[in-house]
């Protein structure tokens, strides 16, 4: 444990970010993946394309590559000085773009569940687009998409880890700052996984709770 | 295209459906047009940036570089394929106590980062005693924390199938490895195809972790050719040569998963199989619902 209580302050620092990076990357993935996820169910064939694109093309390439491309090659293209939040905030746009395409996917396939007789019914009952999309699809939907976007995020969670190789500081590069100080690199590291089986198992939870509270009942 | 959400357009949406098609046409130009005048202004299709991809010798080192990420991909996912078997009949197993120990070996590879792992393996491990090559970091990685995506794949996939499957292996006088080896596994790995394809995708992208704990391959060249004055430090192009060489690898491989989807879904064998799966739902699901639908993809569909 004194691996621990004696580096509270690299511990902390590592935590936050970690946290950070999951809940900005979250949000930006969440805004980005429901824009592409709806194009992607759009009725304009042109959106439609690019949303398959940018889903299919960011799905076959690995998380690193993103990040390389983000912090590596973005700064000189623009001009920017990689400080440590330019490079904070790359990372976040990288997680952002890579983890929206699997919400997007998550979208899709929840709004694809919904039977099409569902909104047939709802037409021959007179009711109109919204009154369709807001009281019939939706709700339907959006109890399906509840399981697999939490994988999505529990993904997400796991993946903040990469960010270490690219000096943005979580709790995958907690190892590089008590190696200076002389902490026991095995050790510091089973504690980081303990940390990560925790934190899994919490989501995990929570997706269960949640998966509970609105089952889809058919 | 028939869809929940939408009744085949008239003049009205027709009209708007187009100011939309040209909007999203204009964003796209704009992102493109951009980052084009960015790549201009910063000098980057002049021909010292890309002096270095000329040379015989860097490309060979290029294709080095290729081989090692292809080879730590073999490796692992043989290994994964392996592994994912034995965790997957262990955690079938009737017994409690074979059960409980694979249960939660399969939980715990599942929930650690394939990067932590990594460091485990290349930094942690020295200081018990045992030093390995980068490489074998990553193929150790990748096989773990693979190996046990896999082996809930496989037995979601045992699971998945009908009751009377086993019933019948029993009835002819099989025993319970007979019935596994002969009648389940056959079946499950035939319905699962797809899923342990896409899987086997997710493991080649995460070779590319290995760039990160110094294994030399494709991002990590990328990297040293990008930062050598003499041929004026041309990451950018490296980027794109390295990024346009991971993306076609992991192209191939999911048109293959595709493919071999779609021969699925042809075999009226496996629809049955799929259909009887999923009673609760409507007529031709796909086996990526299938996954969703059962939680099965909890945190690994999506991983890396």
């Amino acid at each position: 444990m004194g691996v621990i209580f004696d580096n509270l302050d690299v511990w902390s620092e590592a935590l936050l970010g970690t946290l950070v990076l999951f809940f900005a990357g979250g949000a930006l993935a969440l805004v980005l993946g429901i824009i592409v996820g709806a194009m992607r169910v759009s009725p304009v064939p042109i959106a439609r394309a690019v949303g398959t694109l940018y889903v299919s093309a960011i799905r076959n390439t690995p998380l690193t590559l993103v990040f390389f491309a983000f912090v590596f090659a973005l700064p000189p293209l623009l001009g920017l000085r990689l400080t440590g939040d330019v490079s904070l905030t790359l990372g976040i746009c990288a997680l952002g773009v890579y983890t929206a395409t699997y919400v997007a996917e998550a979208i899709r396939s929840g709004v694809n569940t919904v039977p099409v007789g569902q909104a047939e019914a709802a037409r021959a009952l007179g009711l109109g687009f919204g009154q369709v999309m807001s009281l019939v699809v939706l709700p339907q939907a959006f109890r399906s998409v509840i399981p697999p976007m939490m994988s999505v995020f529990i993904a997400l969670l796991k993946n903040t880890t990469v960010a270490a190789g690219f000096s943005i500081v979580n709790l995958g590069s907690v190892r590089n700052y008590l190696s200076e100080r002389g902490e026991n690199a095995f050790i510091v590291i089973l504690w980081v996984m303990v940390v990560f089986v925790a934190l899994v198992l919490l989501l995990s939870w929570l997706q269960r709770s949640l998966e509970n509270r609105w089952r889809v009942a058919r | 295209m028939s869809s929940v959400l939408y009744d085949v357009p008239g003049p009205k949406a027709v009209a708007r459906n187009r100011i939309l098609g040209v909007i999203t046409i204009l964003v796209v130009l704009a992102i493109i047009g951009f980052l084009v005048w960015r790549l201009a202004a910063t000098g980057q299709f002049t021909a010292q940036k890309w002096s270095a991809f000329t040379y015989t010798n860097v490309w060979a080192s290029i294709l080095e570089a290729t081989v090692a990420t292809l080879s730590a991909f073999a490796a692992a996912a043989v290994g994964a394929l392996a592994l994912g078997f034995v965790l997957a009949i262990g955690r079938l197993s009737d017994h409690a106590w074979v059960r409980w120990p694979f249960t939660a070996v399969i939980e715990v590879f599942r929930a650690i980062p394939v990067l932590v792992f990594m460091f485990l393996l290349y930094y942690g491990f020295p200081v018990i005693g045992v030093r390995m090559e980068p490489y074998w970091a990553v193929v150790i990685a990748l096989i773990c924390y693979n190996g046990s995506v896999l082996a809930e794949v496989i037995r979601a996939g045992v699971e998945s199938l009908p009751r009377g499957q086993s019933e019948s292996g029993y009835a002819i006088g099989l025993r319970k490895a007979g019935v596994m080896r002969l009648i389940l596994l056959p079946q499950a790995i035939r319905a699962m195809m797809p899923v342990i394809i896409a899987q086997l995708v997710v493991t080649l992208k995460d070779t590319a972790l290995g760039f990160i704990i110094t294994y030399p391959e494709l991002l990590f060249y990328a990297k040293y050719i990008g930062a050598q004055p003499s041929v004026g430090s041309p990451i950018i192009p490296a980027t794109i040569i390295v990024g346009a060489i991971y993306i076609t690898l992991c192209l191939v491989l999911s048109f293959v998963a595709n493919l071999v989807e779609k021969r699925l879904r042809r075999s009226p064998r496996v629809t049955a199989v799929a259909a009887a799966a999923q009673p609760a739902q409507q007529a031709g699901t796909d086996t990526e619902l299938i996954v969703a639908q059962r939680g099965l993809g909890r945190h690994d569909g999506t991983s890396l």
